[in-house]
């Protein structure tokens, strides 16, 4: 298939698709999805930058890497701190602003910032007719007409393909600190960083990283303020054992930057897995998970764990509140067990509805979120 | 961010307007609301007799003079008594009603507290209105994990007072907070004054409790952070009660920050108060709420309210929160940028009591406009760097009407509230403020921005969603209801044009009540 350089190119592409279409940004992910690979690499640019008006309209196929140079020049950043998945998952290419919106990717600071869909203003996507179409726009506050930007953002390219995205920026902290808590069993640290996020002091981060039994907490703003709330956080947490400074400035961005990408699992065996849960419950549900390796983040809400190759990590789960998405394993395994969660039956038969309706042929992505309904071609 | 519209309207000339297949003259805006269906009409007792047998009897209200309660909500120029009104207290009977409408072929209008500035919650003849007022209970709080679970008729200030013990609140806040519910925030995706730090309702709404109309009751999300599969959760927030019934919900709670101060400015000219607002934001400082007046809206309020407010084209309220100190440097900044624009006044708040006069004038900003006139309150956001063009134009087209228009908004986001002002006992007044509005909101479309920001579409705009959107963007949002509600029962003439949505709402109701008959 030609490689679209154009909204109208790709929507020729996907009209006159004869079968199955696996639609790649830069292809970091390592999946491997049936039919013609169809790629936005050929859709680049930032078609506009408002930093006074904290706005960013770029094209899908724009490496995330340029974005955030843009940006850096103008003190900014995309707040939801998307990860890099090149490490963890063995692969090359360049992480692309079409497919970090697609899967929803959002780091460490989804607890204090949001996560990318939060960031979403409004997107243009081709469907599985070949349509165009746009949703949202370039404003923050926006209720005119469902909300398709959110739903395409984290929809893995199964109702469309994204050709622009508009998101929301945001200032670049002016400083940053790293406080850590030593010696701290699962459940001290859970509770620890529930303290620390139920406090006024605006924690960016807060993450535990288990086999040095620390939490890490960040904290970023103005170096005033930082400071100021470094140590009312760290009198606060004074209570619970010892408290230190681990790191300041770019030492402390290195830090989260090793969390957001999960750098300890990283040219490590077996498969990785990251599993969305209430915070509370992580004492709980890690035990069940027979780990080879776990990373806490989200305040405990979003456990990353490394396990032999080919273990079925819902099962070992059972019943749960959230989900466990499988991030790293081989195609054998993906296809057993299947990348995301299964849904109880009626939101299934929705999304299963929407993919219908977004996707008529049923050509997007298939098998990735829909592995349990008939496929269409 | 408005009250109640159009205070005067229901003692004037307009007070019993009849809406339904009547036109009133329209300067090209269509209020009009579907025929009511005679088959659905002629069966009222044997519905109604089917809603008693699952709702304790007075929760099923049905009487004329009784149903006029819900005649409107606060689109008030518009008004229709629904066929019976019902109110149920949990999800379980949420889901009975829901499943005897959708048999009986009924069209469903969801209601909050009726606070809707767009028609959201307005009613036709042959509807049944779902009051969600008796589901008013927090279910569970949980400040480990930060989340609080009501019923969805809970108040959105009564969510912050069920954790304000504790220093935590819920962020959004509508300027109708007092009364307006859970449910219709949801259902128009909420803002606020706070929400350029702290995000609109979609970015604190973690999990829902919904019904469809089948009665199908659903479980989206939950405590964790995010929800698992497509973003269905996203997808309702903002979808106007016409997907399903939101009956309880999961919320976002934040601890409280240490404490909030605001600074006001006045400017000689709005484009330099617009400069203003960039400048602050590009210096990376984030306040919690930019707000901003024009002429108009200054010397009204503070006529009104006496806030002490400078005699200026434009004035802006920046509010920024953390720790004294953190505010003083906050505060510094923000006066450093300002004073590079030659303010004509520039008062930093020093105590509690000179935060509330800055903000005395701003918030009985409708109020006061509502003791000189009648006026209509529009929603349109536009991206901030428009702002001087988008105000110089609203002030020509006001001109060519004949009518003032007064500004007031959040700066920060664009979120603009321009006040029309007309007067209701002159005949043609309102289609003449209805006309200009429509106008103003094209202007904010073509500018970048949109129709609405957090009032929703409702009645009020469905029109103008062809100027924002292709065939082809409707059609994809009108396959999204198809998939919830492929009958097309659930307040089913709101948010698309009638045009675009007739085909669903008429043949797919007759087929199923053809089916209905048979059987």
């Amino acid at each position: 298939m030609d490689i679209a350089q154009t909204e109208s190119e790709m929507a020729a592409c996907v009209a006159g698709a004869s079968g199955p279409v696996a639609i790649r940004g830069g292809g970091t992910r390592g999946l491997v999805l049936p039919g013609e690979v169809l790629t936005t690499s050929g859709l680049v640019g930032v078609q506009l930058y408002e930093p006074g008006a904290l706005t960013l309209v770029a094209s899908a196929g724009t490496p995330v890497a340029e974005i955030e140079t843009l940006l850096a020049a103008e003190n900014q950043q995309l707040a939801f701190e998307p990860m890099d998945h090149r490490a963890l998952l063995g692969t090359s290419g360049a992480p692309t602003i079409g497919g970090v919106v697609a899967a929803n990717v959002s780091g460490p600071r989804r607890i204090q910032a949001g996560a990318c869909r939060d960031f979403m203003l409004g997107v243009r996507y081709v469907d599985g007719t070949g349509a165009v179409i746009k949703n949202g726009g370039r404003v923050m506050k926006n209720v005119t007409g469902y909300d398709l930007v959110r739903l395409m953002g984290g929809s893995w390219g199964t109702l469309g393909v994204l050709t622009q995205v508009s998101l929301k920026v945001l200032p670049r902290p002016q400083a940053q600190a790293t406080l850590c808590v030593p010696d701290c069993d699962m459940a001290q640290a859970v509770k620890t960083m529930s303290v620390a996020l139920g406090s006024p002091f605006e924690i960016t981060g807060a993450a535990y990283v288990t086999d040095r039994a620390e939490v890490l907490l960040r904290i970023e703003g103005f170096s005033g303020s930082v400071a100021y709330r470094t140590g009312r956080l760290i009198d606060l947490l004074d209570r619970l054992g010892a408290v230190e400074l681990r790191a300041e400035g770019a030492a402390s961005g290195a830090i989260w930057k090793a969390i957001r990408d999960v750098e300890a699992f990283a040219g490590q065996p077996g498969d990785v897995w990251r599993v969305s849960i209430k915070p509370s419950d992580a004492p709980l549900i890690a035990p069940r998970l027979k780990a080879d390796a776990l990373l806490l983040d989200w305040g405990g809400g979003m456990i990353w764990a490394r396990v032999p190759a080919g273990t079925d990590l819902r099962a070992r789960i059972g019943q749960m509140s959230g989900h466990a998405t499988l991030v790293r394993a081989d195609p054998e395994t993906r296809a057993r067990l299947g990348m995301f969660h299964p849904q109880p039956a009626p939101l299934a038969t929705i999304s299963a509805g929407l993919r219908a309706r977004f996707d008529p042929r049923g050509i997007f992505n298939t098998g990735l979120m829909d592995r349990h309904q008939p496929l269409g071609v | 961010m408005c009250p109640a519209v159009w205070p005067c309207l229901g003692h004037g000339g307009l007070s019993n307007p009849v809406i339904g297949n009547i036109n009133l003259p329209k300067w090209g805006v269509n209020m009009d609301m579907p025929t009511p269906d005679a088959r659905v009409l002629a069966r009222k007792a044997r519905i109604v007799a089917c809603l008693q047998q699952v709702l304790p009897q007075d929760a099923v209200i049905h009487e004329v003079a009784e149903t006029r309660a819900y005649e409107c909500d606060a689109l008030t120029a518009y008004r229709c008594a629904p066929m019976a009104v019902v109110l149920p207290a949990c999800t379980q009977e949420v889901s009975e009603v829901l499943k005897i409408c959708h048999r009986e072929g009924v069209p469903v209008v969801p209601r909050g507290s009726g606070t809707s500035l767009a028609g959201g919650a307005l009613p036709t003849e042959d509807c049944v209105i779902l009051g969600v007022a008796r589901m008013n209970a927090v279910l569970e709080t949980d400040y480990d994990n930060r989340v609080i679970r009501v019923q969805s008729g809970r108040t959105n200030l009564s969510v912050t007072g069920a954790v304000e013990p504790e220093d935590f609140f819920y962020a959004p806040d509508p300027s109708s907070q007092l009364a307006c519910a859970i449910a219709g925030n949801i259902a128009m995706n909420s803002g606020g004054a706070h929400c350029l730090k702290y995000g609109v309702t979609t970015n604190n709404l973690l999990g829902v409790t919904m019904v469809l109309m089948d009665g199908t009751v659903i479980e989206i999300g939950g405590a964790h952070l995010d929800a698992g599969g497509l973003d269905l959760l996203g997808l309702i927030c903002g979808s106007e009660g016409q997907l399903g019934v939101v009956t309880e919900a999961t919320l976002r709670i934040l601890r409280k920050p240490e404490g909030a101060r605001p600074v006001l400015m006045g400017f000689d000219d709005p484009e330099v108060a617009g400069a203003c607002v960039s400048d602050i934001i590009r210096a990376g400082v984030l306040p919690v709420a930019i707000e901003f007046m024009d002429r108009l809206c200054i010397r009204t309020s503070d006529n009104f309210a006496n806030a002490g407010y400078p005699d200026c084209e434009a004035l802006l309220i920046v509010e920024v929160e953390g720790s004294e100190a953190e505010i003083d440097a906050q505060l510094a900044q923000i006066v450093d940028i300002a004073r590079r624009h030659d303010p004509v006044e520039l008062r930093e708040s020093r105590s509690p009591e000179e935060s509330a006069r800055i903000w005395l004038g701003r918030k009985s900003a409708f109020g006061a406009i509502g003791q000189i006139n009648d006026y209509m309150c529009l929603d349109g956001t536009i991206p901030v760097s428009e702002l001087p063009m988008v105000l110089r134009r609203i002030g020509e087209l006001g001109r060519e009407f004949g009518l003032q228009v007064g500004n007031v908004f959040h700066a920060g986001d664009g979120n603009m509230h321009p006040l029309i002002l007309f007067d209701a006992n002159l005949p043609g007044d309102l289609e003449k403020c209805e006309a200009l509005g429509a106008e103003i909101l094209k202007l904010c479309v073509d500018a970048g921005g949109c129709l609405t920001g957090e009032h929703g579409v409702g009645i009020e705009k469905r029109d103008l969603m062809w100027h924002q959107y292709t065939p082809a963007d409707l059609e994809a949002q009108m396959a999204v209801k198809d998939v919830f509600d492929p009958s097309w029962l659930l307040n089913p003439a709101k948010v698309f044009p009638l045009d675009a949505s007739e085909s669903r709402r008429g043949s797919k109701r007759a087929a199923e009540l053809v089916g209905d008959a048979r059987a």
